[in-house]
């Protein structure tokens, strides 16, 4: 058992999977995201992301959601080991 | 009684209204189709009761201006029917609980029901009904299944006493239920799921796009082209033409009233690009010329909203679009601005900021020509060469471009990131289609032809008193000296305010070289928007907000015109 440090939407890779534990930003943020089923305790999977910075899609129970880059970097996961 | 039909974006509360009251609503797939409430009848028992559509929403905490408009519906119904997608309860249920902690009846719609079984999703609707304490009822707005009884359990719809709760409180709430109501068994990709995924990867996904604009740009210039050739063209030329020769020479090929009727003869013949009499150029311009290219372009356009590409191409084009001040998301506005600018404008109401309203509604006012005038466009610079059209649209694009990077430097506040629900993909369904289509065909001609006859009367009635002339003779430094064009082009521009496509016509009457074609088309594309636009310019962006698009548009128009004056 390996026990991974966190890291950001952002940096997951397609594919991954992983276990929201934390999102780092404003009262209203944290509520639209978690109005959207995003929110600590929820097992996402990062579907792809465009370059330069551009937004990230995940997979959350049966809905995708985009999210921007900066949206991105505010949550936090817990990279699920395979 | 106030019934409001409630629920996330998306969920087919529009579908499900359209079932209900038989009202024709706009049903795309892609959250925030519907940004204004439409009102409708449904007969209960004895009763009729009022059915609202509402915009959708996540959270009765609003974070955009259609998800407000959305939770102050709710504080004057009476019962409120929460549509649910059930591919999706758990977060579906979040706003049920919200529901539920107010003081107001409701019964829940179980929707997307059919969606279900090949999901793998299995739902026990008794005990989800129980646990809720409100009637649950499965049904598919696209085929009315279980629509009747659901109606037959309107009244049993009810408040339970449930205490207000935190947002925790609410999620394990929710949690406690879908454990006990929901099994998911894992199942593969289908290939729309496939494609769903690949076309929101930079690859292949940026290449699909490029091939799905592409592709719709020639599916809609083929169509409309066809319709043209072969049946609005044949029509005027074969059958109305000689009616209204007849009529001409009834009225005695001139005089005051055949001017109103049937315009000028050219050579003795009625020509339906030049004559401008009501029953002529009136007709052909919004029958002939532009409705061919409204319907190939609404055909187009509501395929890609039912597949669900739009919020693909919103995720391909984000990183674009925040250079100019929006997000990807203004995408949708900006294409159904491409049909008709009001729409478009109307739509800006998806987006969160106030900004990044503005930017949009001013842009598409501003860069984004409706199809009423490019197809007169299509039809008149055209037929002086295709690299013509190609410089109106480039100038277009150019402009978009160059406009939104100022507005975005210029204009004071943030844009909010992208932050959307991307639905499934799903094969259009034909009877939406159709039903679309038609509505948005309706809307064109009841919109149009009041205006283009009420247009063609008064301009010949302006003629006739030397109007134009007296205002050409204050315009013509700017019309003749910027613009290069001869001041009689100005009776086009004051037309324009009406309606954009009998605007072009005017230019179409001028002997105007290729060049002046191009130009004057640039301006009326960018000048002052159409009464119309207009109108929802102002509502949108109240009058400060209005007042500052317009001085944009005058001032960028000019000097638009006038850069491509020095250049061509
Ligand atoms: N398979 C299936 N599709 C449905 C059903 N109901 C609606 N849809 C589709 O779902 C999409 C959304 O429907 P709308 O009625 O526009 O949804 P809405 O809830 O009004 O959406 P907003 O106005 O954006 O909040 C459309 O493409 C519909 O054709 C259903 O029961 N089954
Ligand atoms: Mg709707």
């Amino acid at each position: 058992m390996i026990s991974n440090r966190p890291i950001t939407v952002a940096q997951m890779k397609a594919g991954e999977r992983g276990r929201v534990i934390q999102i780092t930003g404003g009262h209203g943020l944290v509520r639209r995201l978690e109005a959207m089923g995003i929110r600590p305790g929820k097992q996402i999977t990062k579907v792809s992301s465009m370059l330069m910075r551009g937004p990230v899609t995940i997979q959350v129970n049966e809905a995708q959601l985009a999210l921007g880059f900066g949206v991105a970097r505010r949550i936090l996961v817990e990279l699920e080991s395979k | 009684m106030k019934i409001l039909l409630m629920g996330n974006p998306n969920v087919g509360k529009s579908a499900f209204f359209s079932r209900l009251t038989g009202v024709r609503v706009i049903v795309s797939n892609y959250p925030g189709t519907t940004v204004e409430f439409t009102k409708g009848y449904l007969k209960l028992g004895e009763e009729m009761a009022e059915v609202i559509d509402v915009p959708g929403t996540y959270t009765l905490e609003p974070t955009s201006k259609a998800e407000e408009v959305a939770t102050e519906m709710l504080k004057d119904g009476d019962l409120v029917i929460d549509v649910v997608d059930a591919t999706n309860l758990e977060r579906n249920l979040f706003l049920t609980m919200q529901l539920l902690e107010r003081d107001i009846p409701v019964i829940v719609a179980l929707n997307v029901w059919d969606d279900t079984k090949h999901r793998g999703i299995d739902i026990n609707v008794k005990k989800l009904e129980q646990l809720l304490g409100v009637p649950v009822v499965p049904t598919v707005a696209v085929t009315g299944e279980g629509m009747k009884e659901l109606v037959s359990r309107i009244h049993e719809a009810a408040s339970p006493p449930v205490s207000h709760r935190t947002r925790d409180e609410r999620w394990a709430a929710v949690g406690r239920i879908v454990e006990q109501v929901q099994t998911v068994t894992h199942r593969h990709h289908t290939w729309l799921e496939h494609l769903g995924d690949a076309s929101v990867k930079p690859f292949p996904g940026i290449p699909i796009a490029v091939l799905v604009l592409l592709t719709s740009f020639m599916i809609i210039r083929f169509i409309g082209e066809s319709l043209i050739v072969y049946i609005s063209g044949p029509l005027f030329n074969n059958l109305w033409a000689p009616l209204m020769m007849r009529l001409s020479e009834f009225l005695g090929s001139g005089g005051f009233l055949h001017d109103i009727l049937v315009g000028k003869l050219i050579s003795g013949e009625i020509d339906f690009t030049q004559s401008f009499g009501i029953l002529t150029t009136g007709l052909f311009i919004p029958f002939g010329v532009v409705l061919p290219y409204v319907l190939a372009f609404y055909l187009v356009l509501g395929f890609l909203e039912d597949l669900g590409y739009l919020p693909r191409l919103a995720v391909l084009l984000d990183t674009l679009m925040h250079r100019l001040g929006m997000h990807g998301y203004a995408i949708i506005p900006t294409l159904l601005g491409l049909g008709c600018n009001v729409p478009g404008i109307l739509a800006t109401r998806i987006l969160e900021s106030k900004r990044e309203r503005f930017i949009v509604a001013t842009l598409i006012s501003i860069a984004v020509p409706c199809a009423a005038l490019q197809a007169m466009v299509i039809g008149l610079v055209g037929g002086e060469g295709w690299h013509y059209v190609a410089i109106v649209y480039g100038t277009l694009f150019v402009v978009w471009i160059i406009l939104g990077l100022i507005l975005n430097l210029t204009v004071k506040g943030f844009s909010p990131e992208l932050l959307i629900e991307i639905p499934p993909y799903r094969l259009p369904s034909p009877r939406i289609l159709a039903s679309k289509l038609w509505m948005r065909i309706l809307g064109f001609l009841k919109e149009a032809i009041p205006i283009v006859m009420l247009g063609m009367f008064v301009i010949t009635i302006l003629y006739a008193l030397n109007v134009f002339d007296y205002i050409a003779n204050f315009a013509a430094p700017v019309v003749s000296g910027l613009l290069g064009l001869p001041r009689e082009a100005t009776a086009a521009l004051v037309i324009g305010f009406l309606r954009k496509d009998m605007a072009v016509g005017m230019l179409g009457t001028l002997s105007l070289s290729a060049n002046q074609l191009v130009i004057g088309s640039v301006v009326l594309a960018m000048f002052f928007p159409c009464i119309a636009s207009f109108v929802v310019l102002a509502r949108e962006l109240r009058l400060k907000g209005m007042l500052a698009a317009t001085g944009i548009m005058i001032v960028a128009s000019l000097v638009v015109g006038s850069l491509l004056n020095l250049i061509l």
